[in-house]
């Protein structure tokens, strides 16, 4: 047992933490860029370099690494800040869909592009009546010639007003169960008929968007999967969210809370020389550790040749409420002063609020905790699913809220 | 990166599952718990046959020379099987309090007896309610003697010796001493604790013979450091109870049916299955970290040790509390399993030092740590 990685690993570290040394765009590179021109220029000179989604086919921008290798890549670029997360969602998520369920003449056109930055993608799948049970939604599309013809509503579509492409899942039969009357499309950002209106979040901060669908045109080209498979397409694309491996170590940690705690006193004695201030960190760095370690073991498991499982839910369901709580506790450090939120008068620069007032999004996207939760309980620990109310009716049948 | 255990120690885990299934079933403890046996004797010679007591001593001294990471493959399987026998006092204790501070006379005698079974020694810390601290000692060794009280001492009279801290004026304020239990100088009740599986003893001692194990002046030291290592051995035992109290309840809410369905359907049970899946994956890597330290003597065994130990405590309580919960009033009875692991996990959380005192410990490492 040790922390060392084989002679191939170490050798791929080497060649990636070289290569990043000369390449990773200075500060003066990127000066007065916008953060997706920023994206973009680090983006097309991994891809140029061969270091660009690793994991794929040489043919479109690859170098066919392992899983392994693509973890050491990602802990090699996280030791420098680097522009970019506006591609996650077309690398990460549209593009494994589209190598599982597209034709070689969507591979040809679009993963290269996807590769090199050059065209970004977003994710059309929630809807306001299909959320934690996103198999409830309503947005649909009719048959028309060679084209299908959407009518609907999506949201929590983050960067739709800069994406090039969608993956869109869409009821195409209301009349059978729930399941079975969707289908999944891919589309044209600037079709017409599509309006994207921000959504302000209670960061004061406008990361997604709504989208508005009325008469828009797809081709059936562009459907992936047969009429009514839909579901099946879109558990590909939801299966490739990205496993957490080896994060979780930004913001505010213990190192950060820590800090904190040994500059604010209590009872003119620092922070945390009370008993209770070590006790909630020492919980704390129990569950990072906690984390980090059980990375390195779906590390190991990984170099191994084991694929990344549900066990991954992990990562998100201890990391988002751990952030919340951390930082909410960090600001009661602060005592009455943990209320202002300026970078020139609050603690680390108002880190603690930035991150307080962010908490509760992280608990939410890409799964709300109750659902890692039973995640977790189905998946990992085989416990059955609730019984459904809406199991074996038509689409049309099944009973809404007002909401 | 190669965190996981190899072929050698997975072959032993499944041997060590297999031996505890068929010699340490729930009947079994539940023997020591309905008799008046401090251990299940029969049991313990078989361990002491399949060699684990011996597993980490030098063969030079009768042992088999294995490492660290095969001794917690064991830790977790007696964790797991609730196992009523002194191994956690012996090994995890006094063999490796003898390993760090005997002189070769000291080694050469007591070692391969260990290793062999033919004695079960302890360790006396506490002298009663509190935090032990080199202040608190009243047990001292004056003129010829060993004096003083030390309660709760498990394996108490089992044990053929005792490695007893006392107060000292030299050093760091405490001194070890290796004392043999059974003469006249010292007086042993049993003390009846939660879980009777495993037995405890009072130890008072009247002028005991006794000698010095270490420096005179080092044992305050010599104690930190023994528990940094029993807290990774007690954490692995943490884990395997831990474990199988979560599938004790999983499998009972997959059975059991109310309002026409089996309770494993229901949210408030999968969520309580799912933390404890969480707390149990999350201690589990930690006492891997632990296991690592231990093994390669890392100076961050203080940091490791304390993460381990906490997150084990956490992880066992919650799940043992939480599967007595799960079986609802069957889970209340004496006559469910479920009580063995409730007890045994809070007996496990304050044995070697309380959630509180490694919470402590942890914040003084990552401190020293950040220092170095």
């Amino acid at each position: 047992m040790d922390f060392n990685d084989t002679q191939e690993e170490a050798a791929f570290r080497a060649e990636a933490a070289a290569w990043l040394k000369d390449n990773v765009p200075s500060a003066d590179e990127l000066a007065g860029l916008d953060d997706i021109a920023a994206a973009k220029l680090w983006q097309k000179r991994k891809y140029d370099a061969g270091w660009a989604c690793i994991r794929w086919e040489k043919k479109y921008g690859g170098r066919e690494a392992s899983a392994i290798e693509q973890v050491i890549w990602n802990q090699e670029e996280a030791k420098y800040s680097t522009p970019g997360g506006v591609f996650v969602i077309g690398q990460g998520m549209a593009a494994p869909t589209l190598m599982t369920w597209g034709r070689p003449e969507h591979h040809e056109r679009f993963l290269p592009k996807l590769a090199s930055g050059e065209e970004i993608w977003c994710q059309l799948f929630s809807e306001p009546a299909g959320g934690s049970d996103l198999a409830a939604l309503r947005t649909k599309a009719e048959r028309d010639g060679d084209d299908w013809v959407i009518n609907g509503q999506k949201i929590w579509t983050s960067g739709a007003h800069y994406s090039d492409y969608g993956i869109l899942v869409v009821r195409t039969d209301p009349n059978v169960a729930k399941h079975k009357g969707l289908s999944y499309f891919f589309l044209d950002m600037k079709s017409p008929g599509i309006e994207i209106k921000p959504i302000k979040q209670l960061t004061g901060g406008a990361n997604f968007n709504e989208v508005y669908f009325t008469d828009v045109r797809i081709p059936d080209s562009q459907r992936l999967g047969e009429v009514g498979q839909g579901w099946q397409v879109a558990l590909t694309t939801l299966m490739n969210e990205r496993a957490a491996i080896g994060g979780g170590g930004a913001g505010v940690n213990v190192d950060v809370a820590y800090r904190i705690a040994s500059e604010v006193m209590i009872d003119d004695k620092p922070a945390i020389e009370d008993s209770a201030v070590r006790a909630k960190l020492a919980d704390w760095y129990v569950q990072e550790a906690g984390l980090r370690f059980t990375g390195y073991r779906s590390m190991t498991a990984m170099s191994r040749g084991a694929i990344p499982g549900p066990e991954n839910s992990i990562g998100k369901l201890v990391g988002a409420p751990k952030t919340q709580e951390m930082a909410s506790f960090c600001m009661d450090l602060l005592e009455m002063s943990g209320a202002i939120w300026d970078e020139n008068l609050s603690k680390e620069a108002g880190l603690l609020q930035l991150t307080y007032m962010g908490a509760p999004g992280g608990r939410i996207a890409g799964g709300t905790d109750e659902i890692m939760a039973n995640i977790i309980a189905e998946r990992v620990l085989g416990m059955p699913q609730e019984p459904r109310m809406d199991k074996g009716m038509s689409f049309s049948e099944v009973p809404t809220g007002s909401n | 990166m190669n965190f996981e255990f190899g072929e050698e120690q997975e072959l032993l885990r499944e041997q060590a599952r297999g031996f505890l299934t068929n010699h340490c079933p729930p009947a079994a403890v539940r023997a020591v718990l309905d008799g008046d046996a401090d251990h299940d004797a029969q049991l313990w010679e078989k361990i002491v046959e399949m060699g684990w007591t011996a597993t980490v001593i030098p063969e030079e001294f009768g042992g088999l020379g294995l490492s660290y990471l095969e001794l917690v493959v064991i830790a977790e399987e007696l964790g797991r099987a609730v196992a009523p026998v002194p191994f956690s006092s012996s090994v995890y204790l006094a063999t490796e309090a003898l390993m760090a501070c005997g002189s070769q006379e000291q080694k050469e005698k007591w070692l391969p007896m260990l290793a062999t079974g033919e004695a079960i020694g302890t360790f006396a810390l506490s002298e009663g309610n509190g935090r032990p601290s080199v202040k608190s000692l009243q047990t001292r060794f004056s003129g010829s003697g060993l004096s003083g009280r030390k309660l709760p001492v498990a394996d108490g009279r089992a044990a053929d010796f005792a490695v007893v801290v006392a107060g000292s004026d030299a050093g760091d304020g405490a001194s070890w001493y290796l004392v043999e239990l059974d003469q006249d100088g010292v007086s042993r009740e049993a003390v009846r604790t939660l879980d009777f599986s495993r037995g405890h003893a009072v130890l008072e001692f009247d002028n005991a013979k006794a000698e010095l194990l270490g420096g005179e002046g080092a044992g305050w030291g010599a104690t930190e450091r023994l528990l940094d290592r029993a807290a990774v051995l007690f954490a692995w035992e943490q884990v395997g109870l831990a474990d199988a109290a979560m599938i004790q309840a999983r499998d009972y809410a997959m059975g059991r049916y109310a309002f026409g369905r089996a309770i494993a359907s229901y949210q408030a049970i999968k969520h309580k299955l799912a933390n404890m899946y969480v707390k149990n994956t999350l201690a589990r890597s930690n006492c891997y970290y632990g296991a690592w330290a231990l093994n390669t003597d890392s100076a961050e065994l203080p940091l490791a040790a304390a993460t381990a130990r906490v997150g084990a405590i956490k992880a066992a309580v919650f799940a043992a509390e939480e599967n007595v919960q799960t079986h609802g009033g069957m889970g209340f009875t004496w006559e469910f399993d479920c009580q063995f692991y409730y007890r045994r996990a809070k007996l496990l959380g304050v044995n070697v030092g309380s959630e509180g005192y490694w919470q402590d410990r942890l914040i003084t490492a990552y401190e020293q740590n950040n220092a170095a």
